[in-house]
C-alpha cells in the first residue's frame, strides 16, 4: 500500500465534548471500565439521574486522543474483560467522536463498549454508514429498551421507541452484541403486561449477552434540586425487591449468559 | 548459660522435609522446605464445632456487657502484669482446643506500668478503678519508669512541640509496639533449643572490648534468655511442655499462641503483631491430617480457638489514647498469604481457615486481617478473599511484590496497621506522626500556633501579604520543615533510648535473630491537606484572612479550580512526592538512635480525626477542627474522576521514602462494583491487582451503604459486629466515638447511580 505523503494542510482533529470521566465504571459493561459521559442528549427520561448531561453542545471539549491517553492510565485494572466505555448524555449524538476514539482504542487492543438509547438511529445517509462504521469498532453496545409500550414510551421520555427498536432489530441481525436494559419505574414501566411483552420481545433477538433490570432510584433528586428544573417522579418511591424480581423473571434475565465469554475474540 | 549441643529428637520433626531449619533457627528455610501450596476454592471448609459456637456466644456475651459497663468488664490494679504473674485463665477450660488469657479471667486488664505509672492510673480512673497505694508508691518513687525517663531529658521545645500538637501520639507513656515476634520458631524448635542458640549467641557478642552498644547488647541477650524460661513456666502453668518443639498441629499453634501470649502479658504496644504463621501451621495440619490424626473440623476448630483468643486481648488506656485510636484496638495483625523470592505463592489451605473464622465466629477487628496480595495467588483464593470483603470488610491489601523487593526478603510481616517488618532479622523503632498540615499554618504565621496562639516554632518572618506568594512561602517552608524534622526526630531519639532501657520487650525480642536490622520509624499526618495547600498557594491565588492579632485564619481562593491530589493530575500529586522525599532526607540528616534506618509513613489510624481537631483552616479550605483524611488519602471531596484515578495518585507516593506504609482506605457502595456477588468479586480482584500493578502499597476495603452507618449509629444494638476499616485497622463500628463514626460516614463512598 502506497501511503500518501502529508499535506500542508493539518486535518482537523473531531473534537467531542464531555460531561464528566469516571474512571471505575464497573457497572457500564464487562468488567472495570474507563468511562466518558458524553454531554447532550434529547429524551427527556422522567426518571433521568443526569440531567445535567442533556444540554447539547455544552462540556468539556476533548480529543480523542486526549481521551485514550487517559483512559490507558487505568489499563492495569482492566483485567480481561475491562476497557472503554462512552456513555451519556446520548453517545450516538456525537458519532464523528465515537469512531475517531473507538478505532484508535481497538488498535490499542482495547474493547470498546457503547452505552446508548437509540434515539438519534436513522437509516438515513450519510449517519447510517457511520452508524456501520462505528459498530464495527464496538465490541458490545448497552442498550436500554425503556418501555415497549411506545405510547407509554412517549410519555416517559418524550419520543416513541420505534427508532430504538429498530436500531436493536439491526444489531440483532448482523452480529454486533448487545446488553438489554430495562429500568423498573413504579407507575411507569413496571406493568406485568409491558414486563411479559417486553420479555418476548427480547427472546426472540439474536447476541443478547445480557439482560438487566435496572431498579429506578432517587440518588438523581438532588441534580434537578440544583439545575432548578422540577422532579417529575415526585412521590415514586423505588420498586420493592418482589417486584424487582418479578421483572426479572418475566425477562429471563438468568437465560442470557453470553456476557462471561467476553471478550469474544 | 552453659552451652548444651542437643538437638531436638528427630521424632518431632518426621514427615518434614529436611533442610538448613534443622541445623539454625530458621523459620523461612522450613516454610520454603514445607510449603503446601492450595490452589482450589473455599469448598473444603468447615463450620464452626459445636464448643466453637458455645465458646464465641459466651465471648461475645462478654464483649456486650463490656461495652455496657461503659469499656472495661474488670482489671487489676496490684498485679503488676508479666509472663508468670496470673495463674491460668480458660474460657470454658473442657471447651478450648486453645488455652491461655492475658490475666485470669476473659477480658480482665493487666496493670501495666512500666510505660509510665501515671498512664496506668489515668486509665484505670477512667473506667472507675484506683491503683493500690502500695503500687503507686513503688513506681513514683523506688522505679522508674519508661515515660519519667523520657521526660528526665525531653528539652523545652520538644515539650512545646508535644503539647501544641505539632508532633502526637509518641510513644511516651506507653509500650512503643510494632515488634513481630518470630512466633514458629517455639513450635518448629522448642524453647531449650531457642534458648540454647540465645546463649551461643550472648558468648558472640563483642571482643572484650566492652563498648556501651557491647554492654547493651549483652544485657539485652540475658534478659531475653530469661523471658524464654518465663515462657516454658507460664505454660507449664497450662500443663503444656514448650521445652521441646511440637508434636502435632494442636501443639503447633498451642505454642506459638503462648509465644504471643507472653508479649501482651508484658508489652501494651499500640499494635501487637502476630506476624505470619498460616504456612509454618498449614505444615503441621497437612501432617496430621496424612496421618489422620486429626479431621478438618479439628482443623477449623483449632484456627477458630486461636482466632478467638486473639480477639479476647485487652489492654486499659486513657480516654485520650481511645480518642487517638478508637476501638480497643491492639493491631494483633496476622500476615496472610504472599509469595516467596522464588515466585511460588504461599497459599495454603490454613490461609482459608483464617478468613473462614469471620464466618465461624461473626466478624471482628481483630485479628488484623492482612493479605499480602501478588498476582501470583492463585484465582480461587483471590475471589475467597474478595468475598469476605464484601460480606465483612475486614480485609486489608498489601503488595507483596513491592514488599519483597524493598525488605530484601520473602520472610516479613505486618507489624502494625501497614508497616513491613522482616521477621526474624528485623525490628522497628515506632515513631508516631508529625502534622504535615499545622506546618504549612505555622509558616504562614511565622511559628505561631494558630489554635494555641503561642510561639512554638522558631520565629521566623510570617507571611504579612494579602495574597500568599509561592517563591515567597516555599522559601518559608523549607527552614519550618527542618525545624520539624529536628524536633522530631531528636524526641524519638530520646524515646527509644529510654524503652530499651526500662521497657525493653524482652519476649518479642527473644523470638528474634539477636543482631537485628532496626528501622526508625516516623510519620506525616495531614498529607492531603498539605499537598493541596500547596496546590492552592501555588495555581488558586490565596488570598488569607487574618484576626486582629494578625494571625492567619482563614484563606480564600481566586481560583478554586486548582488541581487537588486524587485526580491523578501531576500537578498535585507530584507535590506529594516531593513533600515526603523532602521531609524524609531532612530528618535522615540527624543522628539516628541505634544506627537504624529512617523510614516514614503516611499513614494515621483513627488518629485524624484529632490530629484535624487541632489543627486551624487550611489554604485548601479545609475549616478549622475538621477531620483530616485518613492515611494517603485525598481530602473529602477533592476526588473529581472516579476512584481510580484517586487510587493512581496514591500509588505515585514514592514507598522507597515511605517504607513505613502508605495506606488508603477505599470506601464502596455493593452496587457500585457490580449487580450480583460475582460480578463484584470480580471487581475488587481487578481493582487490587491493577492498583499493586501500578505500585500501590496498601489498600482497605470496605464495602458498604452509607444508610447502613447511618442506621448503625443511631440503633447500634442492632450492629454489633458490623466492622469498618479505618486507615490500616479494623474496629467494630459501634466502638467508635461519636465524631469518629460521624467521619467514617461523611468519607468519599465510591458509588454510581
Amino acid at each position: 500500500m502506497v501511503t500518501t505523503p502529508a499535506t500542508a494542510t493539518t486535518i482537523k482533529p473531531v473534537i467531542g465534548y464531555v460531561h464528566s470521566i469516571e474512571t471505575f465504571g464497573s457497572v457500564d459493561g464487562p468488567g472495570i471500565r474507563y468511562v466518558a459521559f458524553l454531554q447532550g442528549c434529547r429524551m427527556r427520561c422522567e426518571f433521568c439521574h443526569n440531567p445535567d448531561t442533556w444540554n447539547i453542545g455544552t462540556g468539556d471539549e476533548v480529543t480523542s486522543d486526549e481521551i485514550l491517553d487517559d483512559a490507558i492510565r487505568y489499563r492495569a485494572f482492566w483485567g480481561k474483560q475491562g476497557g472503554i466505555t462512552c456513555s451519556g448524555g446520548e453517545s450516538l449524538l456525537q458519532i464523528d467522536f465515537l469512531i475517531d476514539l473507538f478505532t484508535k482504542a481497538k488498535a490499542e487492543g482495547i474493547n470498546t463498549c457503547l452505552d446508548t438509547c437509540g434515539q438519534p438511529f436513522t437509516y438515513k445517509q450519510p449517519w447510517f454508514d457511520k452508524f456501520k462504521r462505528l459498530m464495527a469498532v464496538t465490541d458490545v453496545s448497552l442498550v436500554d429498551i425503556k418501555q415497549i409500550d411506545t405510547d407509554r414510551h412517549k410519555r416517559l421520555t418524550g419520543f416513541n421507541n420505534e427508532t430504538v427498536l429498530s436500531m436493536i432489530q439491526y444489531m440483532s441481525e448482523n452480529g454486533h452484541h448487545m446488553w438489554i436494559r430495562h429500568v423498573l419505574v413504579p407507575e411507569r414501566t413496571d406493568y406485568d403486561e409491558n414486563l411479559k411483552e417486553l420479555g418476548e420481545y427480547v427472546s426472540k433477538l439474536h447476541n443478547v449477552d445480557k439482560v438487566e433490570v435496572l431498579p429506578y432510584h432517587t440518588m438523581g433528586v438532588v441534580k434537578y434540586e440544583t439545575l432548578g428544573i422540577d422532579y417529575p417522579l415526585k412521590g415514586i418511591e423505588p420498586p420493592t425487591h418482589d417486584r424487582v424480581v418479578n421483572a426479572e423473571n418475566y425477562l429471563h434475565v438468568n437465560d442470557y449468559q453470553g456476557y462471561r465469554q467476553f471478550p469474544f475474540s | 548459660m552453659k552451652q548444651m549441643e542437643k538437638k531436638a529428637t528427630p521424632s518431632y520433626w518426621d514427615g518434614f522435609v529436611a533442610g538448613d531449619w534443622q541445623n539454625s533457627i530458621n523459620v523461612r528455610d522450613f516454610i520454603n522446605k514445607n510449603l503446601v501450596q492450595y490452589n482450589g476454592d473455599d469448598t473444603f471448609l468447615a463450620g464452626p464445632t459445636a464448643a466453637t459456637t458455645t465458646l464465641n456466644d459466651e465471648v461475645l456475651a462478654l464483649k456486650k456487657k463490656e461495652r455496657e459497663v461503659g469499656g472495661v468488664l474488670d482489671a487489676d490494679n496490684n498485679v503488676v502484669s508479666t509472663v508468670t504473674s496470673h495463674k491460668p485463665g480458660y474460657i470454658e477450660k473442657d471447651l478450648e482446643t486453645i488455652v491461655g488469657l492475658q490475666t485470669d479471667k476473659p477480658l480482665k486488664r493487666a496493670f501495666m506500668p512500666f510505660g509510665g505509672i501515671r498512664m496506668a492510673e489515668d486509665a484505670l480512673e477512667a473506667y472507675g478503678f484506683k491503683v493500690d497505694p502500695e503500687q503507686h508508691k513503688i513506681f513514683t518513687e523506688d522505679r522508674k519508669t519508661h515515660n519519667q525517663g523520657v521526660f528526665d531529658v525531653y528539652t523545652p521545645d520538644m515539650r512545646k512541640a508535644r503539647h501544641y500538637k505539632i508532633i502526637t501520639g509518641l510513644p511516651d507513656a506507653y509500650a512503643r509496639g510494632r515488634l513481630i515476634p518470630d512466633l514458629p520458631r517455639i513450635a518448629i524448635y522448642g524453647i531449650d533449643r531457642l534458648m540454647k542458640a540465645k546463649a551461643h549467641d550472648f558468648e558472640n557478642i563483642g571482643d572484650g572490648e566492652l563498648t556501651n552498644d557491647v554492654i547493651q547488647l549483652r544485657e539485652e541477650v540475658q534478659e531475653q534468655y530469661r523471658a524464654l524460661v518465663e515462657m516454658k513456666k507460664m505454660a507449664e502453668s497450662y500443663g503444656f511442655d514448650i521445652s521441646r518443639p511440637a508434636e502435632n498441629a494442636q501443639e503447633a499453634i498451642q505454642w506459638i499462641y503462648f509465644g504471643y501470649l507472653a508479649s501482651v502479658k508484658t508489652q501494651n504496644g499500640a499494635a501487637m503483631s502476630v506476624g505470619r504463621i498460616d504456612t509454618t501451621i498449614e505444615a503441621y495440619i497437612n501432617r496430621d491430617l496424612k496421618r489422620g490424626t486429626i479431621t478438618e473440623d479439628q482443623a477449623q476448630e483449632f484456627i477458630d480457638h486461636l482466632v478467638m483468643k486473639l480477639r479476647m486481648v485487652r489492654f486499659i488506656r486513657t480516654t485520650e489514647y481511645n480518642s487517638l485510636f478508637s476501638g480497643d484496638p491492639i493491631w494483633a495483625t496476622l500476615s496472610l498469604g504472599g509469595s516467596g523470592m522464588d515466585g511460588k505463592h504461599h497459599i495454603t489451605k490454613t490461609a482459608f481457615r483464617f478468613l473462614k473464622t469471620l464466618d465461624n465466629m461473626g466478624a471482628a477487628p481483630e485479628p488484623n486481617i492482612t493479605l499480602l496480595w501478588s498476582d501470583k495467588l492463585p484465582e480461587g483464593f483471590k475471589r475467597y478473599a474478595t468475598q469476605v470483603s464484601i460480606n465483612s470488610s475486614t480485609i486489608q491489601y498489601e503488595n507483596d511484590e513491592m514488599l519483597k523487593e524493598q525488605w530484601g526478603t520473602d520472610y516479613y510481616g505486618i507489624a502494625c496497621c501497614v508497616s513491613a517488618q522482616p521477621i526474624a532479622t528485623g525490628m522497628q523503632f515506632f515513631g508516631a506522626r508529625a502534622n504535615l498540615a499545622k506546618t504549612i499554618l505555622y509558616t504562614i504565621n511565622g511559628g505561631v500556633d494558630e489554635i494555641g496562639k503561642a510561639q512554638v516554632g522558631p520565629a521566623y518572618a510570617p507571611i504579612s501579604s494579602e495574597y500568599i506568594d509561592y517563591d515567597e512561602f516555599m522559601k518559608k517552608l523549607d527552614p519550618m520543615m527542618g525545624w520539624l524534622a529536628d524536633i522530631y526526630v531528636n524526641s524519638l531519639n530520646a524515646i527509644h533510648y529510654m524503652h530499651d532501657k526500662y521497657y525493653y520487650e524482652a519476649e518479642q525480642m527473644a523470638l528474634k535473630d539477636t543482631n537485628l536490622d532496626r528501622t526508625f520509624a516516623t510519620g506525616i499526618s495531614g498529607f492531603s491537606h498539605a499537598v493541596d495547600s500547596i496546590s492552592a498557594i501555588k495555581y488558586g491565588h490565596v488570598k488569607v484572612i487574618r484576626d486582629e492579632s494578625g494571625l492567619a485564619v482563614d484563606f480564600k481562593a481566586d481560583n478554586d479550580d486548582y488541581p487537588r491530589y486524587g485526580n491523578n493530575d501531576d500537578r498535585a500529586d507530584q507535590i506529594g512526592v516531593w513533600l515526603i522525599q523532602h521531609f524524609y532526607e531532612m530528618m535522615n540528616k540527624h543522628h539516628l538512635y541505634r544506627g537504624a534506618k529512617l523510614s516514614t509513613s503516611v499513614l494515621t489510624i483513627t488518629s485524624n480525626v484529632v490530629y484535624g481537631k487541632n489543627t486551624g483552616t487550611t489554604p485548601n479550605g479545609r475549616k478549622a477542627g475538621e477531620p483530616f483524611s485518613p492515611g494517603a488519602n485525598p481530602a473529602y471531596g477533592a476526588e473529581k474522576n472516579g476512584a481510580l484515578a484517586s487510587l493512581l495518585s496514591t500509588a505515585k507516593l514514592p514507598y522507597e521514602f515511605a517504607t513505613d506504609g502508605i495506606s488508603n482506605t477505599f470506601g464502596v457502595t455493593p452496587n457500585t462494583l457490580g449487580h450480583d456477588d460475582e460480578a463484584r468479586k470480580d471487581t475488587l480482584v481487578n481493582m487490587v491487582d491493577g492498583y499493586m500493578e501500578n505500585e500501590g502499597m496498601h489498600l482497605n476495603i470496605n464495602v458498604f451503604n452509607r444508610e447502613t452507618l447511618i442506621d448503625a449509629q443511631k440503633h447500634p444494638e442492632e450492629y454489633p459486629t458490623l466492622t469498618v476499616r479505618v486507615s490500616g485497622y479494623c474496629v467494630y463500628f459501634a466502638d467508635l466515638t461519636k465524631e469518629q463514626q460521624d467521619d467514617v460516614i461523611s468519607r468519599t463512598y465510591f458509588e454510581t447511580m
